[in-house]
């Protein structure tokens, strides 16, 4: 076991969240197709809130910060935000599409000592990028921005969400990613919008073209591992968590919400009326999401994948049950491996039980 | 003997401030001090010891201080052992950039001021 992964499973056994993700605005000056937020601001947190929950962070025991939103650098308070982080001695990343930073903001971002960047780049190609985004000349500027921060010495991460308008230009941003000195990412999850709407899901790349990228040697490393039939599930398996959400790892919105994770939208308190620690450790919602086990799983304790699938609790909570399947990993594994997962079998069969023509007589 | 000199044996050594580098982020989770540097994300952890060290590396007191009315005291070890341990450390850290030594006192740069 790593070094850090030791200090995860310390952090678990105390209940200390060891990373938390804040966006510290929605808004932002990109609009890409397939957000799920509302980009206009229903009354952020201020610069002394905002630096108040930081303290109380730092004082809960969190390593690891992730900024982002929204655009961070929307906030003029930004770099006073960084600094204060950084004087409490947080791991701080920044997640960003780096069209508002120029070399004077790449140099300030290394000063302060940020660990790492990430910039979403959706296509090499500017007509798509571009499009997505819906920011006439976006891919330019944030290959400027990328370009800044490497110069400065920093830690660059290209995220590459895939979405069917810009799935076959990964392997551009790829050479994109290589070209500039900088790691890749890729991230084929579509979530739903936060006020429910699902339409943008239908942005969400097909079957088919999710298996090429499970197929990719230099995506997936060892395909024949990767898409491996999953072994029969041990104890350690059925009595394991889901994932960090609520265990070591919380959300904070910019009006002071608290949320499991970024893409598991349950409410489970606010730092503008309680304290930070007292959510963490009495929110009735973060102890049943740290109640859950894969044993408790109705559907997916029965899967084939309950050991290797990457389900998200926050996707199942989602479409309506935290205890539930989430389609979109059942149609991961499913495409990795070429076997159905349970919750597939179980819609195959109630769609075949119900006949084709139905005729029902008036009572 | 000046300011900046203890006496070990018969030898006369340099003294040794210790200043934690603002390059870096640290948490200390369960009594153990979680280190990453932001230079080259190389993480470590600290023990108790090595923690009170780094909690007392405050650029002003000098190592041979630190050892002396913190660290002895506290786990009761023989001062000469404790101060060859410490140095070692210092010496550790001091390579990946997380500790900063001088012979002279050390002003502490905010993170802002880091380079």
């Amino acid at each position: 076991m790593s070094l850090l992964a030791e200090m995860n499973q310390k952090a678990l056994g105390l209940g200390i969240p060891i990373s938390v993700h804040l966006d510290i605005t929605y808004r932002c000056n990109e609009r890409c197709v397939h957000c799920y937020l509302d980009h206009d601001d229903h009354g952020e947190m201020t610069t002394a809130e905002i630096k108040d929950i930081l303290n109380q962070l730092s004082e809960a025991g969190v390593f690891f910060l992730t900024l982002s939103g929204g655009e961070v650098l929307m906030r003029r308070d930004f770099f006073e935000i960084v600094e204060h982080a950084r004087r409490l001695l947080f791991n701080v990343k920044v997640k960003t599409n780096g069209v508002m930073i120029r070399e004077a903001e790449a140099k300030r971002i290394r000063e302060l000592g940020v660990e790492q960047v990430q910039i979403s780049v959706y296509s090499h190609r500017p007509e798509i990028h571009d499009a997505i985004t819906k920011l006439p000349g976006s891919l330019k500027r944030t290959v400027e921005a990328i370009r800044f921060l490497k110069s400065q010495g920093l830690k660059v991460v290209i995220a590459n969400v895939l979405m069917a308008g810009n799935f076959f230009d990964n392997a551009g941003v790829m050479a994109l990613a290589k070209e500039l000195g900088v790691s890749y990412t890729l991230d084929p999850t579509i979530t739903p919008k936060m006020d429910g709407d699902r339409s943008i899901l239908a942005l969400r790349i097909p079957g088919s073209e999710l298996k090429q990228v499970f197929r990719s040697e230099e995506l997936v490393g060892d395909v024949e591992e990767f898409c491996a039939p999953p072994p029969a599930p041990g104890d350690d398996v059925m009595d394991g968590l889901p994932c960090s959400a609520g265990h070591t790892a919380c959300y904070i919105s910019p009006y002071g919400d608290v949320f499991p994770c970024v893409q598991f939208p349950l409410p489970s308190g606010n730092v503008r009326r309680q304290k930070f620690a007292d959510i963490w450790q009495n929110s009735s919602q973060l102890k049943e999401v740290r109640s859950i086990r894969a044993r408790d799983l109705p559907t997916c304790s029965t899967c084939a994948h309950v050991g290797t699938c990457t389900r998200c609790p926050g996707l199942a909570y989602m479409e309506g049950n935290m205890r539930g399947p989430s389609t979109a990993d059942c149609e991961k594994s499913f495409q990795r491996t070429g076997i159905p997962s349970a919750n597939m079998l179980s819609r195959a069969r109630v769609a075949s039980a119900v006949p084709l023509i139905q005729i029902r007589a008036a009572v | 003997m000046g300011d900046n000199t203890v006496a070990a044996g018969d030898n006369v050594i340099a003294e040794k401030y210790i200043a934690r580098s603002s390059a870096i982020a640290a948490r200390l989770i369960g009594g153990e001090m979680m280190i990453m540097s932001a230079v080259d994300s190389t993480f470590f952890t600290l023990n108790e010891v090595a923690t009170l060290i780094w909690q007392a590396a405050d650029g002003r007191t000098p190592l041979s201080d630190i050892v002396a009315s913190r660290i002895c005291p506290e786990f009761e070890v023989d001062a000469e052992q404790a101060g060859r341990d410490a140095e070692q450390f210092v010496s550790d850290l001091s390579q990946h950039g997380i500790l900063l030594v001088s012979e002279k006192p050390i002003t502490l740069a905010s993170p802002s001021e880091a380079a």
